[in-house]
């Protein structure tokens, strides 16, 4: 498991959990933020703010829905706008979590125990936000079941040659396999909380939620087979996601989306502003619960080194982008380009370069990836960017594409706005009543990383 | 079966036997197997894996039961795709193939992964009897430590070596902190 590895000083920030911690202290100071602690005015504040924000989605969707998508500032040639924008963003948002929770258990990476159950719920929030868009952008979100292959009434089915279908398929899966995975994490948990509680009502919900656990030695056996198949299983799934997603529009033949780039682009994006937002969570949890000899340095330094490595391969994705729009030799790529740089949206185009190029390179210095409040600055700033990326592949591509005489220009609407800080309000709030119900850390993977959990046999007498 | 041996089994679910540490744990369930029991279990906080060795545990129809369900999955993904785009509804459009196959494996892929990871999980917990509210272990007093910091190893009644007496004593060999009688 975790031995302590012998760094040099410049390396090495600090233990994966400190020391002092034993199996029954972790237990109870995890479950006891669910069981013992009582509800703050801040974590009530904070719900109050978030669900404020979901009012927001409340009723820009009811006004979308009596009056039609026409209240969002999509048009001819701009016809997908916030909602694609958005729906990309938070489907990369999610991205990290299952990054964190299947891809370093198969690199035996073991300072993700701490992390991955708030990732994966991160990652459920976030697809379930992201869902939201493309129901919504239909205009008739009741007749969404419509995607769906089913005998009906009208002999009519979807095609599936079209990457549209394919993220129906991509992404319902995603959502479907990132809740069982969390939910199998959640099992040995909740049986912890069953036991650690007193309150009958608690121990029933709990028991019940654990489906009467009793960590088994036959069980974990098992247990531990179905998770290392579910994270190798994820492990593509991840990849596949992002993947289809860039190919709505890399299989288009619009100018600036018809590059073979484009999917490990995405993908690389995807992971990139999944870690910022799992930061931009972190650190303040981590703080208000007293979580720092759990979340230690060690967290943060690792998750601001993904960060890095993955800015890295966007910034080379961004070169790249330019370069093949000078390479093709085709007119129009090579406009797309150069209106992208100079055009009415340039602004926004040097924004991101400067969010999500120029602040991640402070994380190379040791000093700002172990400075929790600049960290956290720098993850906000990387969230704007990723988010500034989408709104200028969608929009610089669309408002300018063939013909001068069919172009046009884009601006959201207020209730575009509404949608979007509506969604966050949803993730916002969704995140709080998870910190307060369930476990936010995965209590017994934990365990497995104190040295009182390593066997030692006794000596034969 | 005698009488007697019956009766204990309906009112005697097995003798549990609680350990400080993961290493006692693990030496004590290989010389509980080694004596020849069968119907045991321990009983911990979180995986180890060294139980596996110890208890001989290898099941390995997880595993089998994912790989036929995403087998099953991915077979049914292609097949959903390739009937209806040749079957139920043909569109012609410049004379392409029907059956696209490039086209078709993205949602090959994921029915591929949609069901052999429902698989994954659903046979585990089927395999492992869950969800099961109410087990006897749950009646020994100090058995909600075994899901927080203590390790336990129960000897079940149904198995044919057991004996009341003799298994008490033959773990109190083995070094427990304490050892219990598991109410049915």
């Amino acid at each position: 498991m975790s031995q302590p590895v012998e760094l040099p000083d410049q390396i090495y920030v600090g233990p994966v959990i400190d020391e002092g911690h034993s199996l029954a202290s972790v237990s109870d100071k995890v479950g006891g933020i669910v069981l013992k602690r009582k509800t703050t005015l801040g974590w009530v504040f904070g719900l109050i703010v978030a669900f404020g924000l979901l009012q927001a989605l409340m009723a820009s969707a009811t006004w979308l829905l009596i009056k039609g998508v026409g209240v969002w500032g999509i048009n001819i040639p701009v016809g997908w706008g916030f909602a694609i924008i958005n729906f990309v963003w938070w489907i990369g948002i999610g991205h990290a979590g299952t990054l964190i929770s299947a891809i370093l258990l198969l690199l035996n990476q073991s300072w993700r125990n701490a992390i991955n159950r708030f990732a994966e719920a991160m990652t459920l929030f976030a697809v379930m936000c992201a869902g939201m868009f493309p129901v919504l952008h239909t205009g008739r979100p009741w007749l969404a079941y419509w995607l769906l292959p089913y005998p009906n009434t009208m002999a009519l089915w979807p095609q599936f040659r079209s990457p549209l279908l394919w993220d129906v398929f991509a992404v319902t899966t995603y959502l479907t396999i990132s809740a069982v995975f969390w939910f199998v994490g959640l099992i040995p948990d909740l049986a912890t909380l069953r036991d650690s509680t007193r309150k009958p009502w608690q121990q029933k919900v709990f028991g019940m939620l654990s489906m009467g656990w009793r960590g088994s030695a036959r069980h974990w056996q098992r247990y531990e087979k179905a998770s290392l198949l579910l994270a190798g299983m994820a492990t593509p799934l991840v990849v596949s996601v992002h993947t289809v997603v860039s190919f709505d529009f890399a299989v288009s033949m619009i100018p600036g989306w018809h590059t073979t780039i484009f999917p490990p682009y995405f993908v690389a994006g995807a992971i990139y502003s999944g870690f910022a937002m799992v930061l931009t969570l972190m650190i303040p949890v981590r703080k208000f619960y007293g979580l720092e000899d759990i979340i230690t340095m060690r967290h943060l330094n690792n998750m601001a080194k993904v960060t890095l490595a993955t800015a890295l391969i966007v910034g080379y994705g961004y070169i790249m982008e330019a370069f093949f729009g000078y390479f093709s030799a085709d007119v129009y790529e090579r406009f797309m380009v150069w209106n992208r740089m100079t055009g009415p949206y340039a602004v926004f185009y040097y924004t991101l370069i400067f969010c999500n190029i120029i602040t991640p390179q402070f994380l190379w210095a040791k000093r700002i990836r172990t400075s929790p409040g600049i960290l956290w600055i720098i993850s906000i700033i990387v969230n704007i960017g990723m988010w500034l990326e989408r709104f200028v592949i969608v929009v610089t591509s669309l408002h300018r594409d063939f013909l001068p005489s069919s172009w046009g220009m884009y601006a959201p609407t207020i209730w575009d706005f509404g949608v979007f800080f509506g969604t966050i309000g949803l993730f916002l709030f969704l995140i709080f009543l998870f910190v307060r119900a369930l476990p936010m850390i995965t209590i017994f993977e934990l365990r497995m990383l104190l040295p009182g959990a390593r066997v030692k046999e006794p000596v034969a007498q | 079966m005698s009488v007697q041996a019956l009766e204990t089994v309906h009112t005697l679910y097995g003798i549990m036997a609680e350990f400080e540490t993961p290493g006692h744990l693990v030496a004590a369930a290989r010389k509980v197997r080694l004596a020849g029991f069968k119907k045991f279990d321990a009983y911990t906080p979180y995986p180890i894996h060294e139980l596996d060795e110890a208890m001989d545990l290898h099941d390995n129809r997880v595993s089998l039961y994912t790989l036929i369900g995403g087998c099953l999955g991915g077979i049914g993904g292609f097949s959903l795709a390739s009937w209806v785009q040749s079957v139920a509804l043909p569109l012609n459009i410049g004379g392409r193939p029907l059956i696209s196959v490039p086209m078709f494996i993205p949602v090959t892929f994921e029915c591929t992964i949609l069901i052999g990871g429902l698989t994954a999980a659903i046979s585990m917990l089927l395999l492992n009897g869950l969800p099961l509210p109410y087990h006897p272990v749950f009646n020994v007093d100090r058995f909600v430590d075994a899901s927080r910091s203590k390790f336990f190893l129960c000897i079940e009644s149904a198995d044919a070596k057991f004996d009341r007496d003799n298994t008490v004593s033959f773990l109190e060999s083995l070094n427990p902190v304490e050892i219990a009688e598991v109410a049915r």
